[in-house]
């Protein structure tokens, strides 16, 4: 008996104590915290680039949160945080905010390798995904129902692709929903019959990128904004950063922050 | 004094379950409740188009979804598990026992997302090819939580039928009638209701099942109309856009779970009320 009460309470003397030493240490009053918050589709990358940028920068710390594009924007008027990160573009109330473009992230329409179509106007895409066409046999291939994906309500990538391609019509509710780019990708990759929508990234040969009114979606394409299917990478703050806070969007802007975006399937912006 | 302490603090332990039901309780109900309120009971029970950034919040398909797979489910698990607690109790002998025993345990115990990678990478293709369609669908998800509820049915329904005195076997089989009669006609219609409540619980377990569900199932907002359609069912739409979700959109989410709960804690209800009938 007297060693369990022992075991409990030196389980919460050792709960006490961790709490303890992250709120007095004195290392952490020394250091500089950036607040980093916003679209979901940016956080990982950028939650790369605060990786390598405390590496160069032990003094700085860096918290990278979600949330969504419109709740970083909001937080950036706020003053709650230090950056916000949006994948779309400002609307006419939020252009306050100071912009700073960080990358593009092409959206690639992705088809099974086996399927024969490597060319489709944006028109037949919205027609594909607003229920209009739905057999391949419409679009010149076998008769055979399309299976097309798209992404769950919220995301930013269904957002982009909703504005960008949607334009004013709505995505059919019979079409089916995974919440990944990652299990879009499996689909289209298992199912030959399937199509669907991802970051240019991820594409490799296990999907098909479509061209879009005869332009390839690559690196060259989006570029010289040639391909359409396109978002912008945005960090926003509220008036003139902090010290540190522009250290950090110095390095991202840099040669090597661009690589490691570049790595990551994105195109920079230097 | 020693003996005290232990007793109220086991009892305090045993207690903090039950408060822990109760926050949840509390928590789902107060999220969940404000967008009743706002949208109207109608509008979000009974409407058909669930669009929560645009403000329709309709989950009328996915209540309906939801009900289809469970008992897509049920067709698929129910006789399978009936048979096999039948197998079990009245003709294994000790040593099927102790072998079958054991391997259903296990079968409980495999997390979902296996059930759910298993379903996607042999069941989804299987359908898609033999029977068309996306392979998304409802037979899909079906066959999947048929397995998934099998444990839950035999466990359940092999005890019913455990408690049914030995004296009724040895009159029924005195009177004349083979062993098949004797189960058929007196074993199975006695233990009945503890059956009745494993496909109760079954269905609990179909109905609250997510992650396999959404790996399967292709989580389209539609009704779907035939069985090799892709459907939503109301947990997978909870993990699906938690996520993301902020505003009226995470209200929609959790109003989705005050329907989930209610539906489970009147299954439960059932399947409580079918054993003590039982008894």
């Amino acid at each position: 008996m007297s060693k369990a009460a022992f075991f409990i309470f030196l389980s919460f003397v050792t709960l006490l104590s961790s709490c303890s030493i992250n709120d007095n240490s004195e290392i952490a009053k020394k250091k500089h915290t950036i607040t980093i918050a916003g679209s979901t589709s940016v956080m990982p990358f950028v939650e790369k680039l605060s990786e390598h940028f405390m590496v160069d920068n032990p003094n700085i710390i860096v918290n990278v949160q979600s949330g969504g594009s419109t709740a970083g924007i909001q937080a950036c008027f706020n003053k709650t945080i230090d950056i916000g990160m949006s994948s779309r573009e400002l609307k006419e109330e939020e252009r306050a905010l100071k912009e700073i473009l960080i990358c593009y992230d092409g959206i690639s329409i992705v088809v099974h390798p086996k399927n024969p179509i490597k060319d489709l106007p944006l028109t037949k895409i919205r027609a594909i995904f607003s229920g209009k066409i739905k057999n391949w046999k419409e679009l010149g291939w076998i008769d055979r129902k399309i299976d097309a994906i798209t992404r769950e309500e919220g995301s930013g990538t269904r957002g982009a692709f909703e504005e960008l391609v949607m334009k004013n019509e709505e995505i059919d509710d019979a079409i089916m929903v995974q919440d990944s780019n990652g299990s879009v990708k499996e689909i289209v990759a298992t199912d030959p019959y399937a199509i669907g929508y991802i970051s240019l990234g991820l594409v490799d040969e296990r999907v098909k990128g479509l061209a879009i009114d005869g332009i390839h979606a690559n690196i060259q394409n989006i570029t010289s904004r040639r391909y359409k299917i396109v978002r912008p990478f945005l960090f926003l703050t509220n008036g003139a950063p902090k010290e540190h806070v522009q250290t950090f969007i110095d390095f991202v802007l840099s040669k090597q922050g661009q690589d490691i975006l570049r790595k990551e399937g994105l195109v920079g912006v230097r | 004094m020693k003996e005290y302490f232990v007793k109220y603090m086991l009892m305090a332990f045993a207690l903090s379950s039950l408060f822990f039901l109760f926050l949840i309780f509390i928590f789902i109900l107060f999220e969940g409740l404000p967008l009743f309120h706002k949208a109207g009971l109608k509008h979000i029970i009974l409407g058909s188009k669930w669009a929560p950034t645009k403000g329709s919040f309709g989950i009328f398909p996915m209540i309906i979804s939801s009900f289809l797979v469970t008992f897509g489910a049920l067709i698929i698990g129910g006789p399978m598990g009936l048979s096999c607690a039948i197998y079990l109790s009245e003709y294994s002998g000790k040593r099927m026992k102790m072998f079958l025993k054991p391997a259903l345990e296990l079968l409980a115990g495999i997390p979902s997302v296996v059930y759910g990678f298993l379903g996607v990478v042999y069941i989804v293709p299987l359908v898609r090819d033999y029977f068309g369609g996306p392979g998304f669908s409802l037979l899909s998800t079906s066959l999947i939580l048929g397995v998934m509820i099998l444990p839950t049915v035999i466990s359940i329904s092999f005890d019913a039928l455990m408690s049914v005195p030995k004296t009724y076997r040895e009159g029924s089989l005195a009177m004349g009638a083979t062993k098949w009669q004797t189960i058929y006609k007196v074993v199975v219609p006695s233990a009945k209701s503890g059956i009745l409540a494993s496909f109760i619980l079954g269905m609990g377990r179909a109905i609250g099942e997510t992650m396999a569900v959404i790996m399967v199932a292709g989580n389209a907002l539609r009704t779907p109309l035939s069985i090799l359609d892709p459907l939503r069912t109301l947990t997978s739409n909870i993990a699906l856009e938690l996520a993301y979700a902020s505003g009226d959109h995470r209200l929609g989410l959790f109003s989705t779970g005050v329907v989930l709960l209610i539906i489970i804690m009147i299954l439960n209800y059932i399947a409580n009320f079918g054993i003590k009938k039982g008894s």
